[in-house]
């Protein structure tokens, strides 16, 4: 406690204001490796935690503490009392704090396999992701899990922090088998940087201030690297404009200006600009702001611009200007985190929410499951929840959208239950996915998947469809061959018959759905 | 490139969800309390609409027990901003009686502010509205998300809450239902405080120090702000310096003894003081998860 007068630290909690730079992370690993003593911890020895805070802490670490009688710092960020109970964290939780040179915003993510989604949201913003490993039980399935979910909403820098290195005598042989096998298993996840470094969450070593029992170890200590690390932006340089219109601001008749938050790239006052997805041209006339025009914007802004002539355009519509990537489509291929207890299946009906475009959309292919767990691609019928999928979505309006990797606005969406009104799923658009995974794949599953794609996945509307058809058929030929055949009293013609009615039936129905696809959904434009 | 800073940043995100709300909701409002957090939040949206003038109203849900200062800030504010301003008082509950010293914080809370505001939102049927709550004020407030859903009856349910990935928020809802927002999420006190001295927005003078008539009770001082205030024995009104870090029901909310008189002063105070900003507020200290409880109940 007396850490609470020492003066080097009083006070660091608020920033001065100004040019401090913002980092965004996320903690996660497996349930009980200390994610909420980490953050606890770090706000603490930042002068995050305040004086009544503090006894309060006190207090509730005497009534829920899992640590005797020492402070249970997982108390300072479980904050709902059904988490407080369990002595677990079930939803992100947000903490904000200051060092000197940065201001961080943390989301603190659940470990338990169920709250995976929860993860994902966390992840969605965030530039690095601290994984936090148990010195004593080395990777987990939860290590793989949370390290594939960070790679797959592209947070490019991991910590990996090696917790409870007091447990197992700060051994430095286990600390290096660890990131040994990290170093493995993150192959091929294509994390820009990973930096292991060995803590004890608990006692403070290596988080703020040097450990004094591992000698051995010459990093950086946890918030001297989250101080530092260069993540850079999110954008390209040379990258195209593109600006999602959100509101049309129209006070009368004399202005009309579109409102948006800039999503790539930036823009001039006289640059050309097109509208997508109706492709008209036109140029910018005014950046409005309520403080005076501007020259120049660009990505993060959020502004009002106005252009030369008079041009249609609505919410959803995409401004963008030179050599953009942003594309429009009625169908897009993209990953999915599965967020609703509700399991995705082909025939539910979806509305897509994209930046700032809105569409009902229907999942026209389950193209595999990914095991989490395993990195391993499995097909089936049905996405459960926290299930990661690889689909292809088609919309009935076109949108506007572009690879993920490329842009976190534009490659971002959800996908809603029209029925619930529930989030049902976290989307990542990824045009390359479905070529590599026919590329990797070999010639059995691929004809596996032309097979399905003819008579459905099993349990879906479509194989039910076509099993319907199916009985059908064989009993009409079954009756037409009987008739014939006893008609022509010769059992071999009618077994002709049966075969010839049954191939020919088929082949024009396949014939007629090839030619005349009904375009399903898309008469559909309610419910928005 | 342009790098923005992290007020930028915040700025923008802020008026992202703003605008958010207006092209998405039906009759959104905008919850106005007049403390620095409505100060900015009501800055913000002036910037996020402009040429505009504000799309929505202001909702003030009054106690009947806010300092005199803030109700004149809160006229003379509307007054010059043009501003649409509803002031709504929970009169069932005035003429029960109900007042902070007899009937106690969270009756005089749940009463005034928790009913008065549905009353107010059912009265004129609000879909959706505006709140100036930050994250990093309180536990269960971490949690919640920017756009939190609301039951036909207000009612908050914490363990099912949309996931918010992104910037992007589902905004979807059934008739009767509505979404409270909240901006001002990921601000922490001290970018508030920050943004309101680099963008000079008018706040209540109650948050520099003046000398002012306080009373000692159970360790708080307590501006007399009115008669309505009667001394218990033994207590007496002194002249003091103080100022305070929030501000809401005068019988409710602690002053701190301080010679801040000027923004800068207030904001060096800030820096060095070692006590949340909430320590002030009785009504959060009613047991570990009493926040999360009356938001279930509908409070903000």
């Amino acid at each position: 406690m007396n850490a609470l007068q020492d003066p080097k630290i009083e006070g660091v909690a608020i920033s001065a204001p100004g040019g401090k730079t913002l980092l965004r992370l996320l903690t996660c690993g497996s349930v009980d490796d200390g994610k909420s003593t980490l953050i606890g911890r770090m706000l603490y020895e930042c002068g995050a935690v305040f004086d009544d805070k503090l006894g309060a802490l006190d207090r509730d670490s005497k009534k829920f503490g899992t640590q005797g009688d020492s402070l249970d710092f997982a108390l300072l960020v479980d904050g709902l009392a059904a988490e407080r109970e369990q002595g677990i964290t079930i939803d992100v939780a947000y903490r904000y704090f200051g060092s000197a040179r940065r201001k961080f915003i943390v989301a603190d993510t659940p470990g338990h396999e169920q709250y995976t989604r929860n993860m994902a949201t966390g992840a969605s913003t965030a530039d690095l992701a601290i994984l936090l490993v148990d010195a004593r039980k080395g990777l987990l399935t939860q290590t793989r899990r949370h390290a594939f979910i960070a790679s797959l909403l592209r947070v490019r820098h991991i910590v990996l922090a090696v917790n409870k290195m007091d447990l197992v005598g700060y051994d430095q042989t286990i600390f290096e088998d660890i990131t040994q096998s990290f170093q493995t298993l993150a192959q091929g996840l294509g994390f820009a940087s990973i930096t292991p470094i060995p803590v004890s969450a608990r006692d403070g070593d290596n988080i703020v201030a040097r450990s004094t029992h591992m000698g051995w170890y010459a990093g950086p200590v946890l918030l001297e690297h989250l101080e530092t690390v260069q993540v850079g932006p999110q954008a390209r340089e040379g990258q195209g404009f593109a600006l999602p219109v959100q509101w049309v601001n129209r006070p009368d008749l004399d202005f009309r200006g579109y409102a948006g938050t800039i999503a790539a790239g930036s823009i001039r006052v006289g640059d050309r600009v097109r509208i997508l997805p109706n492709g008209q041209s036109s140029e910018v006339a005014r950046l409005v702001t309520h403080d005076g025009d501007l020259q120049l914007a660009a990505q993060g802004q959020a502004v009002t611009l106005t252009l030369a002539s008079e041009v249609d355009i609505s919410r959803g519509d995409v401004i963008v200007s030179g050599a953009t990537s942003a594309r429009q489509g009625l169908e897009l291929s993209a990953h999915v985190v599965w967020t609703s207890e509700t399991p995705l299946r082909l025939d539910n009906r979806y509305v897509i929410k994209l930046a700032t475009g809105q569409a009902n959309a229907d999942v026209v292919a389950l193209h595999r499951v990914i095991d989490i767990n395993s990195f391993e691609a499995r097909a089936v019928s049905e996405v459960p929840l926290n299930g990661v999928a690889l689909v292809t979505l088609r919309v009935d309006r076109p949108i506007v959208f572009d690879d993920y990797a490329r842009n976190r606005v534009l490659g971002g969406f959800i996908l809603i239950d029209r029925l619930s009104n529930e989030t049902a799923a976290i989307g990542l658009v990824n045009s390359d996915a479905l070529a590599d995974l026919a590329r990797a794949s070999g010639w059995a599953e691929q004809v596996e998947r032309r097979v399905i794609g003819h008579i459905g996945v099993a349990g879906s509307q479509a194989r039910r469809r076509f099993l319907r058809s199916l009985v059908a058929d064989l009993l009409v030929a079954v009756l037409l061959a009987g008739a014939l055949g006893f008609w022509a009293g010769s059992l071999p013609v009618g077994l002709v018959l049966f075969l010839a009615d049954l191939i020919i039936r088929s082949l024009v129905r396949a014939l007629c759905r090839r030619w005349f696809r009904p375009s399903e959904g898309v008469s559909d434009g309610g419910g928005i | 490139m342009i790098q923005l800073t992290h007020l930028q940043k915040l700025e923008a995100e802020s008026i992202h969800i703003m605008r958010e709300v207006v092209a998405t909701c039906d009759k959104p409002v905008m919850l106005y309390s007049i403390g620095k957090d409505s100060s900015v939040l009501l800055h913000l949206a002036l910037k996020a609409f402009y040429p505009a003038k504000l799309p929505f109203p202001l909702l003030h849900v009054d106690t009947t027990w806010k300092f005199r200062e803030m109700i004149e800030f809160r006229d003379r504010r509307a007054r010059e901003l043009g501003v649409d301003l509803i002031v709504h008082i929970n009169d069932e509950g005035v003429k029960a009686g109900i007042n902070p010293f007899t009937s106690g914080s969270r009756l005089h809370t749940d009463v005034m502010k928790t009913e008065g505001l549905k009353q107010a939102l059912d009265t004129y049927k609000f879909d959706a509205a505006f709140g100036g709550a930050r994250r990093d004020e309180e536990k269960s407030r971490a949690k919640e998300r920017i756009f939190s859903l609301r039951s036909a009856e207000h009612r908050w349910d914490p363990k099912n809450q949309r996931p918010e990935p992104w910037s992007l928020y589902n905004t979807r809802k059934r008739p009767g239902e509505s979404f409270r927002v909240f901006p001002l999420s990921n601000w922490t006190e001290a970018d508030v405080w920050d943004y309101v001295a680099l963008e000079n927005i008018p706040v209540v003078p109650l948050y520099f120090a003046a000398p002012r008539p306080v009373v000692e009770r159970d360790g708080t001082l307590i501006m007399q702000d009115d008669a309505r205030m009667v001394l218990l024995p033994g207590e007496k009104v002194e002249e003091r310096m103080v100022r305070f870090r929030t501000l809401g029901c005068y019988p409710l909310t602690g002053a701190l003894e301080s010679q801040a008189t000027t923004l800068e002063a207030v904001l060096d105070e800030m820096r060095s003081s070692r006590v949340s900003e909430r320590q002030g507020r009785v009504i959060d200290n009613d047991g570990a998860a009493s926040m999360e409880q009356k938001k279930q109940e509908g409070y903000f």
